[in-house]
């Protein structure tokens, strides 16, 4: 099933038909009224906003104003904190994530994430790291059925040749960067169809980041990308879409060139200018 | 000044007073320590020979004779009290780390320590009341099963511990990948804590090893070597026990043998973990 969900030549037709019609675009995952808790500490504050499917969408907004909360509420991952309660539907292809019959354990697979920091699993190789979103689910694998996915996600990944070497390896011996493009490789592998970043770049310098972004920019021909990000320049230079939170509200959503040109709302404005505050 | 100056004398002085006492006790550690070892190998040493780990007890009057039964059988108790000490240790601090409520992991945890703290021959007593009396006879059973309520809360805790210190994201990471809890528990944070839950294990078992008390009201002792899990049998601690009380001098010289080679395995334990540990730590 994951292999054919990762099938190269299938994901390429589709990506070319997409391009062959770019004004195609489907909203693959619509919030309604969601709002989220710590214990009785309100984080997002009943948001509302549609993504488009095979694209970027960008999430700003000053520290605490609740971007992590939210787009940890898409995979059901917010359920996973102390105190963590939700409200409000995200419906992904129409059906609703936190409909009672859902199991959240199929929506992260669906719906993949990479976090801030970079998780790696320091018991393990490079390439179990890779494979652990496969092999962890299935009773047993064969490490040659894996080795296949592998190298396709680390390629995507823009990894690859700088591991090949050395898959045997510690994931921990890598540098930040390769470390959170390992982390990445690992999200792809379970060819999720949407993913989450957390600020992926925060902790990484220039060129690692440049290649993060390069790789989004890639990705994104197959997944639908939504990146939490301090860096303006940043969504600017790769998002289709940008939302602006504040306070655990959204304030703006729109084509990325709106928002940071002509933005309808003066605290957008005044956030993106750093006239904030 | 001059009171300024007299303040400072008296901190002088009690700062170097209370360096010159914390000195003092540290030393007295070492010293004790040194002593024991340095007593028991000046009087065990001449009889720890190859008779003695190989051949078994001899009759009182008998010269000769060694304590391989009694040698086998703390391997054997150890192994049992491990057996049984093991899974529910291990699934205790599982459920502490990962699974209990606070409010439940809280009292499990208040549970193991007052545990812990139960003097080791209570627990002798208890389990002569309930393996002992009911099955008629002093048993191997019974020992294993009293060691392994001394262990299971050490085996317990320090698993938890080790387990809370893979860090959360870890988890999350793994939840976040579509990896069910369990699959994650076992595949990514239990091998993360591996060293340190093994470092618990083998100090577990050195306190075992050398616990007497509750065997004397379980194994007994036995002077016919291992005869069944559900005879009496012996332990190297009973035998150190039993032979250091008895009047013949080439008991109490066996005695002396038999601590050394004791506090040579713990010693050992200790010093293997030390390794595991410091090889975790690089
Ligand atoms: N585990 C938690 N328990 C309780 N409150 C939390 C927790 N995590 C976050 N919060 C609170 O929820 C609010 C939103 O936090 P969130 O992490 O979503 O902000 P953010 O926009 O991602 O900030 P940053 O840009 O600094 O990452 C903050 O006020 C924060 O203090
Ligand atoms: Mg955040």
């Amino acid at each position: 099933m994951v292999h054919e969900a990762v099938n190269q030549a299938d994901k390429e037709s589709r990506s070319e038909a997409v391009a062959a019609a770019p004004v195609h675009v489907r909203n693959i995952l619509e919030v309604k009224n969601l709002s989220a808790w710590y214990g009785n500490m309100m984080a997002v504050n009943n948001l509302t906003m549609s993504i488009h499917s095979r694209s970027i969408t960008a999430i700003i907004g000053p520290s605490g104003c609740g971007k992590s909360t939210f787009i940890r509420c898409l995979n059901r991952m917010h359920e996973v904190s102390d105190g963590g309660r939700v409200e409000g539907k995200v419906l992904l292809d129409g059906k609703d994530l936190y409909a009672r019959d859902v199991d959240p354990v199929e929506i992260r697979r669906r719906i993949g994430m990479v976090f801030q920091k970079p998780s790696v699993f320091p018991t393990m190789s490079i390439f179990d790291n890779v494979a652990s979103g496969i092999s962890l689910t299935r009773l047993w694998s064969r490490k040659r059925d894996l080795q296949d996915v592998v190298e396709r996600s680390l390629k995507k990944a823009a990894l690859w040749e700088e591991v090949k070497d050395k898959l045997n390896q510690s994931g921990g011996s890598l540098s930040g960067g390769q470390q959170q493009r390992l982390c990445i490789a690992r999200a792809i592998a379970i060819a999720p169809e949407i993913i989450l970043m957390d600020e992926p770049c925060s902790a990484l310098d220039p060129i690692s980041t440049l290649k993060i972004e390069e790789l989004m920019l890639e990705i994104k021909k197959d997944y639908t990308v939504i990146i939490v990000t301090h860096n303006m320049q940043q969504a600017a230079r790769v998002s289709d879409r940008t939302g602006f939170m504040l306070l655990g509200e959204l304030i703006e959503y729109a084509p990325t060139k709106e928002v940071f040109t002509v933005p309808k709302d003066k605290r957008t404005e005044d956030y993106i200018t750093g006239r904030f505050g | 000044m001059i009171t300024q100056g007299a303040g400072y004398l008296r901190r002088k002085w009690s700062s170097r007073a209370m360096l010159i006492l914390s000195g003092l006790g540290a030393g007295l550690c070492i010293l004790i320590l040194a002593l024991i070892l340095g007593y028991i190998l000046f009087n065990g040493i001449s009889y720890l020979n190859m008779d003695f780990l190989t051949q078994p007890a001899k009759p009182v009057g008998e010269a000769g004779g060694g304590m391989r039964d009694d040698i086998i059988g703390t391997f054997i108790l150890v192994i049992l009290g491990s057996a049984i000490a093991l899974p529910v240790g291990l699934m205790a601090g599982v459920f502490l780390a990962e699974y209990g409520k606070p409010w439940a992991a809280s009292a499990v945890r208040f549970a193991a320590d007052i545990l812990a703290g139960v003097p080791s021959i209570v627990v002798g007593v208890f389990a002569y009341a309930v393996l002992v009396r009911p099955m008629g006879s002093y048993s191997a059973l019974s020992a294993g099963f009293a060691l392994a309520i001394i262990m299971i809360p050490v085996v317990a805790r320090t698993a938890e511990e080790s387990m809370r210190l893979v860090p959360n994201s870890v988890r999350e990471a793994a939840l976040a990948l579509g990896i069910p809890r369990w699959r994650a528990v076992v595949g990514v944070v239990i091998p993360g804590a591996l060293t340190g839950i093994v470092t618990g294990i083998m100090l577990a078992v050195a306190r075992i090893a050398g616990e007497t008390a509750p065997l004397i009201f379980t194994a007994l002792g036995s002077a016919f070597g291992y005869q069944g899990l559900d005879q009496p049998i012996g332990a190297l601690p009973l035998q150190i026990y039993r032979y250091a009380l008895s009047p013949y001098d080439d008991w109490q010289k066996q005695a002396w043998a038999a601590a050394f080679l004791l506090v040579i395995i713990v010693l050992g334990i200790n010093i293997v973990v030390r390794l595991v540990s410091r090889r975790r730590r690089r």
